[in-house]
């Protein structure tokens, strides 16, 4: 457990300092949501209609950003082969590393959310629907992203690659979170249903994906 | 004859040698009963002539999931049992799939265009298909991303068998999100809804069609074996050479000197 706990303190002391980037996540979620408006024009009542589609996608392009440095920077230290060879279990490390980079770089995405929603014109009950939506649905794109990150990690030079690998298996993670944000705003769907599915993803996506990618990692590695 | 003696690629080569003209005559035989009747077949009340696309378009769909579902099983074949046949299984299968997904996509879209009056609509089945193309073509990809074939064959796996996920959304999409595209007609409970004179037919046409996916994955299976040995026999080749230009440096020279002699 101790080392777990150390891997998590270790990994977002890491991801926080300079050259970590994690927050260079949010710079681009800021950037992608400012793009916008200049893409389908400065009407308010549009960019309001679309804005919980505008920062969900967001989202998801920041969160694919950062991903590949998820074992990437490991990896070319050597810490990657200490971690696969100490007596933690590959998958709980695993585990423990996408809960690390969720925390540095996913929940920084949801703080900005709110500020965000500002620029695009959504009322308090929108910005708090995707806020809640973001949180439920991150987790998910971390863990599933994860396996891309470690197919990545094998293949050496496979950064494209594994956006190609990763975007289809988000997208219903993507389906789901829109539509919750949607029906908080306008109905005629309840919250719940959908909200309930997309909290469902990310469980299961935190029991596959850490077994997926222990087993990519240590078939790859050999 | 078990899965285990299979494990033996010369063995496998030399059944599959006997096995490939006769599923190759059956599957040619079976298409061509199958295409018969589908042109004898009745045009629909509705949908008229344009019906017929169905006998094409119904076995492409169903062999771009069924084509899934065996890259699956040859997944966990490489994975759990480490046979060594399961990652050239997998490897052969994924480019006829895509292929099958393709075909599954366009004849849809033409199908489309008379009946719902569009090629394409952002529909559930219509969605979920694509992302399985798309997955086949990242999964290729993957595939020649990596020099080794082992080691790729199990990137390859982790990949398929989380893609397998989307097969059951793609059975059920429309059940589930009850959009444009028409619910399961024919593989349902309580027996088919298709009338006898079009069940006959597509029946025909899918049984075909899985015979050519048969055909072709063996055949692709013994292209990859055989492709696999020329690269290990260049290896050698290359280990062979350089290994004497290591052991004796001036042998250039002296089989020069000998040349001269």
């Amino acid at each position: 457990m101790t080392a777990l706990a150390a891997l998590i303190r270790r990994d977002i002391r890491i991801a926080l300092r300079v050259g970590g980037g994690a927050l260079i996540g949010v710079l681009f979620f800021l950037t992608v949501v400012v793009l916008m408006p200049f893409a389908v024009g400065p009407d308010l009542a549009l960019l309001s209609r679309l804005g919980p589609a505008i920062l969900w996608l967001g989202a998801l392009l920041a969160s694919l950003l950062t991903l590949d440095r998820l074992f990437m920077a490991d990896h070319e230290d050597g810490s990657l082969d200490l971690i696969t060879m100490s007596r933690t279990p590959l998958e709980l490390a695993c585990a423990a590393k996408a809960l690390a980079h969720w925390l540095a770089a996913g929940l920084p995405l949801i703080v900005a959310t709110p500020v965000l929603g500002l620029l695009l014109n959504l009322d308090m009950v929108a910005t708090g629907a995707v806020a809640l939506t973001l949180l439920a649905g991150t987790p998910a794109l971390t863990f599933t992203g994860m396996i891309g990150a470690a197919l990545a990690v094998t293949l050496h030079r496979g950064g494209l690659l594994m956006a190609v690998l990763v975007l289809p298996l988000s997208i219903p993670v993507l389906i789901f979170g829109v539509a919750a944000s949607q029906a908080a705003i306008v109905g005629p769907m309840t919250f719940g249903a959908p909200f309930s599915i997309l909290c469902a993803l990310s469980l299961v996506s935190l029991v596959i994906g850490p077994f997926a990618a222990a087993a990519s990692l240590r078939h790859g590695l050999d | 004859m078990t899965l285990i003696d299979l494990a033996n690629p010369t063995r496998f080569l030399a059944l599959t040698a006997r096995l490939l003209p006769w599923l190759a005559g059956a599957t040619v035989i079976l298409l061509a009963i199958g295409l018969y009747q589908s042109a004898l077949a009745p045009d629909d009340y509705q949908q008229g002539a344009t019906v017929k696309i169905m006998f094409i378009h119904v076995p492409n769909a169903w062999l771009s999931m069924f084509v899934w579902g065996v890259m699956s099983i040859a997944s966990l074949g490489t994975l759990v049992w480490r046979h060594p046949l399961a990652d050239v299984a997998a490897k052969a299968a994924a480019p006829i799939g895509a292929s099958f997904t393709f075909l599954a996509l366009l004849t849809g879209s033409l199908w489309g265009r008379p009946m719902w009056g569009t090629y394409w609509e952002w529909d559930a089945r219509l969605t979920s298909v694509l992302i399985l193309f798309l997955m086949y073509l990242g999964l290729m990809a993957l595939w020649r991303a990596v020099d080794d074939p082992s080691r790729a064959a199990r990137a390859a796996a982790v990949l398929t068998l989380v893609g397998a996920i989307n097969l059951p959304i793609i059975k059920f999409s429309v059940d589930w999100w009850n959009t444009l595209h028409q619910p399961a007609s024919v593989m349902r409970m309580g027996g088919s809804t298709l009338d006898k004179s079009f069940l006959v037919p597509l029946l025909v046409m899918a049984v075909a069609f899985t015979l050519l996916f048969v055909t072709l994955h063996l055949a692709a299976m013994r292209n990859e074996i055989l492709r696999r040995r020329v690269r290990s026999l260049q290896m050698m080749q290359a280990s062979r050479i350089a290994f004497s230009n290591e052991l004796s440096p001036g042998s250039r020279e002296e089989n020069a000197s000998k040349g001269a002699a």
